[in-house]
């Protein structure tokens, strides 16, 4: 009898438990895969498909199954490392050569308007149309290249952005070791 | 005058010297060689230039609109010629370059027709514009559009117009003087500013070291009629800190994260409000500033100096010592070296300082920090630097922002009085930096990933809607074959003739016998094979009626030498007519 009671005691905890297990399965679903977004979020979105992906989205999919975290140049190496503290990888070089931001230039008077360069903006950052002159919106480009190949007369360049008065950046500060300082620090002490 | 004051927390003392340049009155600073005026002075958008070299331009005519509701226009200083509109340095802690209209003067110093207004008869609309359009900016440094801030919210009663002549910073001493000689017009611009924003209180906060200005401003409140209050407070730095002005007066903390009209307060500088009584009352827009010429030189002054002047030639004025090396524009606490003498004087500078290494010594090299807790003590805003300096050194910015780091003011006391000479400022100014660098390509990447999915959602749909286009066709095509077939099924004895396709004449031998589903699925076939024949690439879709003309010329002399098979080549209104 005894037995009995401890087996049924067992088997109504194991349901209750199992049921509490379910629902939440259920109710707390995530819907889709957070690493991949995680991932994501690090990649620049430049769209530009030089990871050999269609895309940041596919390669972050592809990271998240085990693909190499070194293929994003836009990314640069500090895209490398941050990708490698998300996953706890070993932070590797670039496989590719780092080049600063830059964005899209039409030689308009070269341009003959022909849209091969607006349907390869995975943006949207060209406007113009058929026989038109195009130009490209200079604040929505990711600088990611696809329009140079499709242009028939290579009127298309990439332009470095500077450093201007607006993405200035104050430094790292460096502790400067100059004899004068060491001196005066000498002074300082003495004194 | 019995008010109670409240106090900030934190604080320092530094050596004041600004006894050097009071002794004198305000000079006017003669006409430079060149004025070189930047077109961004205030923040907010960059003024677009609406001047090109050449143009003859006059004292105060516009050369640069407003671009946005924030931003302010900027104005020729004097009369003369525009040389160029071009890059030039900036007076900017990283010495770039960015555009500027240099303009050449006439030496006549020749006015545009100004027009004083009586702004009581004004709409608070018309007031703000005009002081946009008249350049007004905040000139206690931080060069915000003044029209911008003069909206009083709608949902918290306006409690306390705090104005600021505390003026803490170390040999600064512009509003002092501007306060001591221009009294009246100060507080008619106060004035103004009362007018649009209906405070319950004015309080002019000046710090107890300038008895003078405070005892002109009295004597000038009570001249003009006005019940405004003037507070001296005590000198402790930084109490010009608009936050820090409005704790003492007022007792409310401003954070970072909320604006000080959200508790009713609204803070701005003397020299604000002179500039907006001159842009009111006499429609003179901004196009010089009081600025003190101090440091290491003979003879140190405040000057009203067009904006434009460079400063090298500006501090020539004041005869800097033969071991000048260097300008500082701002105060030692705040201010930067300015990179190249050949900067120009702009809204924001109130002061230019002649640096040698006898009265500003090299700092020492940074020691390791010893936690003494020094930084925090001195803090004005009550944060903790030495935490803040732990994560910004090892580019933990996340931490950095749970520190408060957006509600340092870089006042510089923690560097101030730290033991160990660490440059505490300089590293919140990088770790900010990198902070906005950060956010802005977060923003540069999510607007291109929205964007992207956008294209990809479109070409999707695009594809949709071909496909969803050729089943219509293609069901509507079947639909009619169908009525065919039942059209021959029912006229089983009529004459071949009265098959679907023209062109199956010859090639469907129509049985009479055959029954009416075998004859459907002939006609199709017929019809298919037609279909194939008319989509024969023709390259007739993009010619005009002229080369349709000319090809239709060559193909007859083509068919007319036999060289092809007409059948083939000939397009489908051709084939129609030889029915």
């Amino acid at each position: 009898m005894e037995i009995l009671l401890a087996i049924a005691i067992m088997a109504l905890g194991a349901i209750v438990l199992g049921a509490a297990l379910g629902f939440a399965s259920i109710k707390f679903k995530v819907e889709g895969d957070p690493l991949v977004e995680k991932i994501e979020a690090i990649l620049p979105q430049t769209q530009c498909g030089q990871c050999g992906y269609p895309g940041c989205k596919p390669y972050a999919e592809a990271i998240a199954n085990g693909e190499e975290i070194n293929k994003c140049p836009p990314g640069g190496s500090e895209g490398v490392q941050r990708l490698a503290d998300l996953l706890g990888r070993e932070v590797k070089p670039l496989d590719a050569e780092e080049k600063p931001k830059a964005v899209a230039l039409i030689d308009e008077n070269t341009c003959i308007g022909c849209t091969l360069c607006i349907q390869a903006c995975p943006v949207d950052a060209i406007v113009g149309a058929a026989k038109q002159m195009h130009t490209i919106v200079a604040a929505l480009c990711t600088g990611c290249e696809l329009c140079l190949p499709p242009c028939p007369v290579e009127c298309i360049s990439m332009e470095t952005i500077g450093e201007n008065i607006d993405n200035w950046k104050w430094k790292y500060p460096v502790v400067e070791i100059r004899p004068e300082l060491r001196q005066a620090a000498a002074s300082q002490e003495a004194a | 005058m019995l008010m109670n004051l409240f106090k900030f927390k934190g604080g320092v003392k530094p050596p004041t010297n600004k006894t050097q340049s009071v002794g004198l009155p305000i000079a006017q600073a003669p006409l430079p060689s060149s004025l070189i005026v930047p077109l961004h002075q205030s923040i907010g958008g960059t003024p677009r230039p609406v001047v090109q070299a050449g143009d003859k331009v006059l004292k105060g005519q516009l050369i640069g609109e407003a671009d946005g509701w924030i931003s302010a226009a900027v104005h020729a200083p004097t009369s003369g010629t525009v040389r160029a509109v071009a890059m030039h340095v900036q007076p900017h802690p990283s010495g770039l370059d960015a555009l500027c209209v240099v303009i050449e003067p006439d030496g006549r110093d020749e006015w545009i027709d100004r027009q004083p207004l009586d702004y009581s008869a004004l709409s608070p609309e018309e007031v703000r514009e005009r002081l946009q359009q008249a350049g007004v900016v905040g000139l206690g440094g931080a060069v915000f559009p003044t029209h911008g801030k003069l909206t009083a919210s709608k949902t918290v009663p306006m409690d306390e117009l705090v104005i600021n002549g505390a003026e803490c910073e170390p040999f600064i001493t512009c509003d002092d003087l501007l306060m001591r000689e221009r009294a009246e017009e100060v507080v008619r611009g106060v004035g103004i500013f009362r007018d649009l924003l209906q405070p319950k209180k004015v309080l002019i906060g000046i710090e107890d070291n300038k008895p003078e200005a405070a005892a002109a401003m009295r004597a000038a409140v009570q001249a003009v009629g006005e019940t405004f209050e003037v507070i001296q407070v005590p000198t402790l730095y930084p109490a010009g800190g608009a936050k820090q002005l409005i704790r003492v007066l007022t007792g409310k903390e401003v954070p970072a994260s909320k604006r000080s009209t959200d508790l009713g307060v609204q803070c701005f500088n003397v020299a604000t409000a002179y500039t907006a009584w001159r842009a009111v009352a006499h429609g003179e827009p901004v196009v010089s500033r009081l600025v003190t010429l101090s440091g290491n030189v003979q003879a140190p002054r405040n000057y009203e100096v067009l904006i434009g002047t460079p400063m090298g030639e500006l501090l020539q004025l004041a005869q800097p010592q033969p071991d000048t090396d260097g300008i500082i524009m701002g105060g030692p606490m705040m201010g930067f070296l300015v990179p190249d003498a050949n900067a120009p004087v702009v809204k924001a500078t109130n002061c230019l300082i002649a640096h040698s290494a006898q009265l500003f010594p090299p700092k020492a090299p940074e020691m390791p920090c010893i936690r003494c807790g020094s930084c925090a003590q001195a803090c004005p805003h009550e944060l903790q630097p030495f935490e803040m300096y732990w994560f910004s050194r090892a580019k933990n910015f996340g931490k950095t922002q749970e520190y408060h780091i957006f509600d340092c003011i870089e006042c510089g006391c923690c560097s101030f009085v730290c033991p160990s000479r660490i440059p505490l400022v300089s590293y919140f100014r990088f770790a900010k930096s990198e902070i906005w660098a950060r956010e802005r390509e977060k923003k540069a990447a999510d607007t291109a990933k929205e964007r992207f999915e956008f294209k990809q959602l479109r070409e999707e749909r695009e594809k949709a809607e071909k496909a969803e286009k050729l089943a219509k066709a293609a069901a509507a095509q079947a639909a009619k074959k169908a009525a065919e077939a039942a059209a021959a099924a029912a006229a089983e004895n009529a004459p071949p003739a009265d098959a679907p396709a023209p062109t199956t004449e010859q090639t469907v031998p129509v049985d009479a016998g055959m029954d009416a589903k075998k004859a459907a699925i002939e006609a199709a076939m017929a019809r298919a094979k037609a279909q194939r024949a008319a989509a024969q690439p023709r390259n007739t879709e993009l010619q005009d009626a002229a080369m349709q003309q000319e090809v239709a010329e060559i193909e007859a002399r083509r068919a007319a030498a036999h060289l092809t098979d007409t059948e083939a080549t000939t397009p489908a209104p051709a084939k129609e007519k030889t029915e």
